[in-house]
């Protein structure tokens, strides 16, 4: 769902549906009853690919111990403006 | 309230037997955090969460049929247009509820049937019956009111679909109980007669709504464990205080009179005493033998045989377009 323009869509939920072109009704009669969306994807639940939650340890691990990519390691130049 | 050993706590003695997928969970609740789907959860705590998840969707669904019944009886446009809208929020709740508890592994088709065939429960309170107007006034203020009361802290609920179905919900759920509140005011405000219909409603749905918390708590068997689980976070007889402290105050401003003879402020512990809740009436209405279970179930199981060619078309035309597309 795009809840307005200049948003991206974010996930809001689930539903069924014998098709796609249901889908996109019943969705927005499921979560848009309070004008929450200005658009609507809708994908098959067994169209997703996911990484594997059990292995998010090892999967995930890269960026651990490289804070270095953060601008707030650097504090040599605390006090300096503009920086 | 004696709160029982945490039944999860690990025991020093026993810790060898705690698998590592287990202790990610014991240390995922210790500290407060979410269960997602696909991760690892105890037997327990999913059958816990299925049952929860799916009597409250259900709750939802059955609780669509004492307004539902108002709809085209509302006294003007604007109160139907406003039934119309509260019944349609009801219907998305129990679907937000079913999807949250088929991410448990349990299907929407089985909770269906288990609603149908009189085998899941759904919350006493849609057992009674709504013979009045002002009826639809006190189901907002005091069921609605009682459910949000329930359910704000559900919110926070450690299993993270549900937690988040919660927090769509109240945020809708608040219109709910204004929208009750209002009926009942402008009935107060109306003829001798009108304020006696509020009046009456407010005398057969207080009492109800306070058992909608459940069990007192030294009778509530599944509560310390649900805590333990961060699933539940305060105890039946709590949330039913904090309650009746808010109703107090509002039905003050109503000028409704709350049924409970007993029912006066104490000072010493900052809270209101109340009357005895007469759970003999819960259980019988539990079990079956309230004054609208069989009428309830009996509509949502002929809904439900009725939508049957609705779903049957709507699956054979998809089924048609799909060889189409293929062509």
């Amino acid at each position: 769902m795009r809840s307005s323009r200049g948003i991206s869509h974010t996930h809001v939920g689930s539903l069924h549906a014998p098709d796609a072109t249901l889908a996109v009704r019943n969705a927005r009669d499921l979560y848009t009853r309070r004008n929450e969306g200005v658009s609507i994807w809708v994908v098959p639940a067994d169209a997703i690919t996911t990484s594997d939650p059990d292995a998010k340890g090892a999967f995930f691990e890269s960026p651990a111990g490289k804070n270095y990519r953060h601008a707030s390691y650097y504090t040599k130049s605390e006090g300096v403006k503009h920086l | 309230m004696t709160i029982p050993p945490v039944p999860y706590a690990i025991d020093p003695d026993n810790a060898a037997t705690v698998s590592a997928e287990e202790q990610q969970f014991n240390d995922l609740i210790a500290a407060d955090s979410r269960i997602e789907p696909r991760d690892w959860m105890p037997d327990g705590y999913r059958k816990t969460l299925i049952r929860q998840i799916s009597q409250h969707a259900h709750s939802e669904i059955i609780g669509m049929q004492p307004e539902g019944n108002w709809i085209t009886r509302a006294p003007s446009l604007k109160r139907k247009a406003i039934l119309l809208a509260k019944v349609q929020d009801e219907a998305g709740h129990g679907l937000y509820l079913y999807s949250a508890a088929q991410t448990l592994g349990i299907s929407r088709d089985l909770m269906t049937e288990q609603l149908i065939a009189g085998k899941a429960r759904y919350s006493s309170i849609f057992n009674y019956p709504s013979p009045t107007w002002a009826d639809m006034g006190a189901i907002g203020w005091l069921v609605d009111g009682a459910a949000i009361c329930n359910q704000v802290p559900l919110c926070r609920a450690s299993y993270g679909p549900y937690g988040r179905a919660m927090v769509r919900i109240c945020k809708e759920e608040s219109f709910h109980q204004r929208q009750g509140f209002e009926i009942l005011l402008e009935l107060m405000n109306g003829t001798p007669a009108q304020r006696e219909m509020a009046q009456d409603s407010v005398n057969r749905w207080y009492w109800p709504a306070l058992q909608m918390f459940g069990p007192p708590d030294d009778d509530s068997p599944n509560s310390a464990q649900s805590m333990a689980w961060n699933i539940k976070r305060f105890s039946n007889d709590d949330l039913r205080q904090r309650f009746v402290g808010m109703l107090v105050p509002q039905a003050e401003v109503l000028g409704v009179t709350l049924p409970d003879p007993d029912l006066r402020w104490n000072e010493e512990k900052g809270a209101y005493d109340m009357g005895e809740i007469d759970w003999t009436e819960f259980h019988e209405v539990l079990a079956g033998r309230g004054p609208a279970n069989a009428r309830r179930l009996q509509r949502r199981r002929d809904a439900h045989d009725e939508g049957q060619w609705v779903r049957e078309a709507a699956a054979a035309y998809a089924a048609k377009q799909a060889v189409k597309a293929v062509a």
